[in-house]
């Protein structure tokens, strides 16, 4: 009976929505024909459901009095002001932009909060052409679970609650966070906000947080501070990445993943076989691991640091015998 | 689900959006808002009692019966009170806004004034909904940018049809090789953009990441018909050992257990210094004998024990250039 609903529902707008003063509920069970059918208790229920799902939809229902003088009797109506979008008029580029922007979400339900924006975009009587463009499509994929929640929450400024684990220890901590904002950064998702255990900004990333996020209060409970710059302050907790510099001496034909970075290749001079290359680097343990796995074919020349903990790492690999320990 | 629910919500934009156009076919109206167009139908049915209140005669609006049934074309009166749709909600205004900044970075020039016009008008319009937009942001880095670059480039061969000059890189092998593909689709899984191809140089279907593909050149001629290849089911996972593959069991100490997350091991036990203990298939023991090099000390190889010897010799021979 879905299609009778529908008809009870939109019935039920269009009478707050043309209404130039507050409807009162007996005016609205009179006008609206399913309403009249049913007994006090049932249509008491009926309207209560109906007007959720109404605003459900994002429809601003109002509640008032018809007489301010005479608090007896609340009202309903729709404005027309807060319930219309405004209008919109796209030149044909940018139309097509946001058309191909509807694309960009790998993510069910952002994906479909797209299309619906855009389907609204459609009704104001755009006209969406995405070949009139010829754009690079960035795709934004989502594969965390926990993505969702602390859009939510950000959305709804909830505080949260979440365990937490770093990938180099099987410690889980719970954390305790006002989360500011949502941020993709070198292709990785990451929630920004206060971390209310430590008393300072942190960013977490979303692959490392385990099972669910759990509300922490109601929502509104707290303020992202003015001026708060979330681009900013991602970029400013991001690990760094400092520049280094490292001369390594790699085999002819090999070590291709490090020649791709290199600031410059020459062959070693009178080193048959080998060439020089530069990389730069943010963290040495890092640049250590990608030496590492070419292993006789990337010889480390400088810095020392980086050299010494090559050889150490393999040294430690060379002297573990199978099954020991 | 409510179906009562989403239908308002289609015909709070299905009613403007006839009436801003005159007339419209079911089969556009269908494609514009994603539904089958005997979904338009339900929906324009719908509409048959819905009116202004007390629904007299003269209250309802008035789909044109005949232009849908004879030349399947809506036209629709008596609403002039929904003449407008809804405004946007703030989930709907800042997913749009957050995508319209990806695109804006992953473009050149050319595209940002463009995107700047349009994030400025819809931010106007979606009021108090756009607000929330500035919570959620997107930095595309410069191999991002490139990464996107290349989708468009090899999604649009893929649709014309032609071959494609791939460089690419196999860590697997260290290998930088060249070869010619037939692209047949460029998909997203596990957080990286993959080609797929029919590649001549290997004569069978393959996956190429796309950040490890140094070069990629359109050419003239058209693609072989490879009306008979299945694209690949990437559910299962990208990488889909083959059960002759060796069954390594690897110890792994705390710091390195990141293995288990980033390979498809099969099994994994916890150990009592905080460690795990893995089993997973490896096809190569070169790609396994550069991940033991990769990890250092932090993991050893259980068994098979002739593995754990292959690994030791390859320390012992990249250490012989220190010397």
């Amino acid at each position: 009976m879905a299609a009778r609903k529908s008809e009870r529902l939109l019935n039920l707008l269009i009478t707050l929505l043309v209404s130039r003063s507050y409807v009162t509920k007996e005016r609205i069970r009179g006008v609206v024909e399913q309403y009249r059918d049913q007994s006090d208790d049932a249509f008491e229920k009926m309207f209560e459901r109906d007007k959720e799902e109404l605003r459900s939809l994002g429809i601003p229902i109002e509640v008032g009095y018809l007489d301010r003088a005479f608090e007896d009797e609340p009202g309903y109506r729709v404005e027309r002001a807060a319930f219309e979008l405004p209008q919109i008029d796209l030149e044909p580029d940018e139309a097509a932009v946001i058309g191909l922007a509807a694309r960009v979400w790998q993510h069910a339900g952002l994906a479909s909060a797209t299309s619906d924006a855009l389907v609204k975009l459609k009704a104001a009587g755009v006209s969406v052409d995405r070949t009139a463009l010829n754009v690079v499509q960035p795709q934004l994929a989502v594969e965390e679970p926990s993505f969702e929640a602390f859009w939510r929450a950000t959305q709804s400024r909830t505080r949260v609650v979440f365990t937490y684990h770093t990938s180099s220890s099987a410690e889980e901590s719970v954390r305790h966070l006002q989360p500011w904002g949502v941020v993709s950064y070198r292709g990785r998702w990451y929630v920004v906000g206060l971390d209310t255990d430590r008393g300072a900004p942190r960013l977490f990333r979303l692959s490392r947080v385990k099972g669910s996020v759990d509300k922490d209060g109601k929502g509104g409970s707290f303020e992202v501070p003015p001026g708060t710059d979330i681009r900013a302050l991602t970029e400013s907790l991001a690990p760094q990445y400092t520049d280094h510099r490292a001369q390594l001496r790699v085999r002819s034909d090999s070590a291709h993943g490090l020649r791709r970075h290199a600031r410059a290749v020459d062959p070693a001079g009178g080193d048959e076989g080998w060439d020089r290359i530069e990389v730069s680097y943010g963290r040495s343990d890092a640049l250590a691991d990608e030496v590492l796995s070419y292993g006789a074919d990337v010889v480390v020349e400088a810095p020392d640091d980086l050299r010494s903990m090559v050889v150490a790492r393999l040294q430690a690999v060379a002297a573990d015998p199978a099954g020991a320990r | 689900m409510s179906g009562a629910r989403d239908q308002v919500g289609r015909l709070l934009a299905l009613v403007p959006y006839i009436q801003s156009r005159e007339e419209v076919s079911v089969e556009q109206a269908a494609a514009d808002f994603g539904v089958k167009p005997q979904q338009i139908l339900k929906d324009l049915n719908v509409l048959w009692f819905c009116g202004l209140p007390g629904l007299g005669m003269g209250d309802l609006i008035d789909v044109d019966m005949d232009a849908l049934a004879g030349e399947g074309v809506i036209r629709l009166s008596n609403a002039d009170y929904l003449t407008r749709p809804l405004r946007l909600g703030s989930s709907e205004a800042s997913a749009l806004i957050v995508a319209l900044r990806a695109l804006r970075d992953a473009g050149d020039e050319s595209v940002r004034p463009i995107v700047d016009r349009t994030l400025a008008k819809l931010e106007a319009a979606a009021g108090d909904g756009a607000a929330l937009a500035a919570q959620v942001d997107v930095l595309v880095s410069s191999d991002e940018a490139e990464v996107n670059r290349l989708r468009t480039t090899l999604s649009d061969a893929a649709d014309r049809g032609r071959q494609v000059r791939l460089g690419y890189y196999v860590p697997a092998r260290d290998e930088a090789t060249e070869r010619t593909v037939d692209p047949l689709r460029v998909v997203t899984a596990e957080g990286n953009s993959y080609l797929e191809a029919w590649c001549h140089l290997a004569e069978g279907q393959r996956l190429f990441r796309l950040d490890r593909v140094s070069s990629a050149e359109v050419l003239d001629t058209p693609v072989d018909d490879h009306h008979d290849v299945q694209p690949r089911d990437l559910a299962a996972g990208l990488f889909q050992p083959s059960p002759d593959d060796t069954l390594v069991t690897l110890r792994l100490q705390p710091k390195a257990r990141w293995v288990a997350e980033y390979y498809p091991v099969e099994t994994t036990s916890e150990l009592d210094d905080g460690g795990l203990r893995v089993t997973l298939r490896a096809g190569d023991n070169g790609w396994l004998t550069r991940l033991m090099l990769r990890i250092g000390g932090a993991a050893e190889i259980e068994h098979p024990a002739e593995l754990s010897t292959v690994v030791r010799r390859a320390a012992i021979a990249a250490l012989r250039n220190y010397e």
